[in-house]
């Protein structure tokens, strides 16, 4: 039951969060709902071992298949983004013949290759892509009425409570599937895929099938991230927002399902909130940087690590206070 | 006659110009424990890999009760009954010891993703858990269950490897030096374990140094040495066998 109040006590945050910022706070607070499904999804590649140089491209896969569909063929927009998702699975099946054909740096460089090729094509054909200037005027979200609440998307906040409920979703699939059998057999194939394969687990089939659920829940962050901006450009997706993927799950650690989330919100407030309100905007990736240094330095184990250390320190003290109590 | 539960026959194996097993012939009979011997770099490792489909032969056949499986991924041997263990401790360390007798259900009670996600996979859940347990059980870890598999002492460690292949309920079993590094208490132990599991009607395929534990545990022995077929026989045979002295003393009649 106290779990169950924690959790209800949770989402009372979330949803109340957004009366408490400022409209470009909203805005950011979007950004950073959409990039929490990004990350979540990257844990769920790297639980078989694998980490890509190519998952934002994917996302922008979902985004471009998405926008493309909702403009061009005039699909109901949240059909479109999961059909975006779709998209951006079978995409990642595709390319998973060519690339699980190798390992480790040798696979992340060929991600980062075939994503590097997407995104050329993305560049190269005007139609239907846009070439370099990508797709403008994304229809948004249809405006509707829930009863409770009327979600009208020209403002922020509405766009977080949908994101918000598509990421819970999102990651409560995720959590369960990280929970189950399937689970089980990702971590077996991440830390021993021979003793996996003695024991009649077709490796190959299972890292396809991690690659392309991530890349479906990556295609639907980057549907997420097209209806609300508006435009898309094959910049969106380049390497450095990878970077900046890399840098969430590194710093925030991937032995846990809330590691990478954790890493991802931290140093988004840190950037976009702290250090912009702090006025350091010239030095920001100056600082930013250091602050990567410093955390992989001293905290080798993520951020993750302190949670886990708060834990286990709360059920020491617990134990101890029930030996005396038991005791006096 | 029934075909002999797995046979190897006129195996070679070839690593550029190394000839690693070269037309190695000689058959394992159901419900029996068959050791593989030889000096070091005699290829019995390299045995092993290859039955277990981890590599592929360069000429020759493995036959499973009559059905060639060589050439076959690890996995797909594996699904017709033939699990190995691993020389040096292949285990997650990571993962509790249950989880890794749990990767031994995988192919009884396979994984369904949507089953998964919809929660309807309860009953399976259940049945490969007790199925785990009683593998545990078997091999004296259940006590360890909630333990790291890294955590544990090697001789559990070795345990262990066995547990997740007895959880797959397999026809044969494949060991590779299930002793090493054992003290003689442990390796004592492990093999009264192994008389056990012969017992439930599996097929013991192992290779080992130990010739005290080789000799007191086999039904049957293969010695090899460079590759090649060097003698077969029971304990007796082979404890006598000239060449097999000669192979593992290297010459003693030149020196005498």
């Amino acid at each position: 039951m106290p779990k169950l109040a924690a959790l209800l006590g949770f989402g009372a945050i979330l949803l109340a969060l957004p009366h408490a910022l400022s409209f470009s706070q909203q805005e950011i607070l979007v950004f950073l709902t959409i990039n929490v499904l990004l990350v979540a999804s990257y844990r769920l590649l790297t639980l078989t071992g694998e980490w890509s140089l190519g998952h934002v491209v994917i996302m922008g896969v979902g985004a471009y298949a998405s926008a493309l569909l909702s403009k061009r063929l005039g699909i109901y927009v949240p059909a479109a983004m999961l059909l975006g998702a779709v998209t951006a699975a079978m995409i990642a099946l595709a390319l998973s013949f060519p690339l699980f054909r190798m390992k480790g740096f040798y696979f992340l460089i060929g991600s980062f290759a075939a994503g590097e090729i997407i995104r050329l094509l993305w560049k190269r054909f005007r139609d239907p892509f846009g070439g370099p200037k990508g797709l403008k005027k994304i229809d948004p979200m249809p405006d509707f009425d829930i009863g409770i609440y009327a979600f009208d998307f020209f403002e922020p906040v509405s766009y977080y409570y949908f994101a918000l409920a598509v990421v819970g979703v999102s990651l409560w699939v995720m959590w369960r599937i990280e929970r189950s059998p399937v689970g089980l057999t990702f971590h077996a194939v991440h830390w021993q895929d021979r003793l996996a394969e003695a024991s009649g687990v077709n490796v190959r089939a299972y890292r396809t099938l991690a690659f392309v659920l991530a890349s479906g829940f990556a295609g639907l962050s980057g549907a997420l991230l097209a209806h609300y901006i508006g435009t898309i450009n094959p910049n969106s997706f380049d390497v450095e927002q990878m970077v900046f993927v890399l840098t969430w799950t590194i710093v925030g650690g991937t032995a846990t399902f809330y590691g990478p989330i954790l890493g991802c919100v931290v140093l988004t407030i840190l950037n976009e909130i702290v250090l912009r309100e702090a006025g350091f905007e010239q030095m920001r990736p100056l600082i930013y940087g250091l602050i990567l240094i410093l955390s992989v330095l001293f905290m080798p184990k993520g951020l993750e690590s302190l949670v886990r250390g708060a834990f286990s320190w709360r059920n020491a003290r617990k134990k101890k206070a029930g030996e005396t109590g038991a005791a006096g | 006659m029934a075909p002999s539960i797995l046979e190897i026959d006129d195996l070679t194996m070839r690593f550029g110009g190394l000839t690693a097993i070269d037309r190695l012939s000689f058959k394992v009979e159901r419900g029996e424990i068959h050791g593989l011997i030889g000096p070091n770099g005699a290829g019995k490792t390299t045995t092993f890999n290859v039955v277990s489909g981890f590599y592929k032969p360069t000429g020759g056949e493995v036959r499973l009760r009559g059905e060639t499986i060589s050439g076959l991924r690890m996995y797909e041997v594996a699904r017709r009954g033939v699990v190995r263990t691993f020389q040096h401790s292949t285990l997650c360390a990571e993962l509790t010891v249950l989880e890794n007798v749990l990767i031994g259900t995988h192919m009884s009670f396979p994984p369904n993703i949507f089953a998964a996600m919809a929660g309807v996979d309860k009953a399976n859940r259940r049945a490969a858990r007790a199925r785990a347990e009683e593998a545990l059980d078997f091999f004296g870890l259940a006590g360890l269950a909630d333990e790291l598999a890294g955590d544990l002492p090697h001789g559990h460690q070795r345990a262990l490897g066995m547990a997740v292949a007895l959880a797959a309920r397999p026809d044969v079993v494949l060991l590779d030096e299930p002793f090493t590094g054992m003290n003689p208490e442990e390796t004592r132990r492990m093999m009264e374990l192994m008389v056990k599991l012969r017992n439930t009607g599996v097929t013991i395929l192992l290779v080992e140094h130990d010739m005290h534990a080789i000799m007191g545990l086999c039904d049957r022995i293969t010695c090899m040495s460079f590759g090649r077929l060097l003698a077969e026989g029971n304990p007796q045979e082979i404890r006598h066998h000239p060449d097999v002295i000669e192979a593992y003393l290297g010459g003693a009649r030149h020196v005498a």
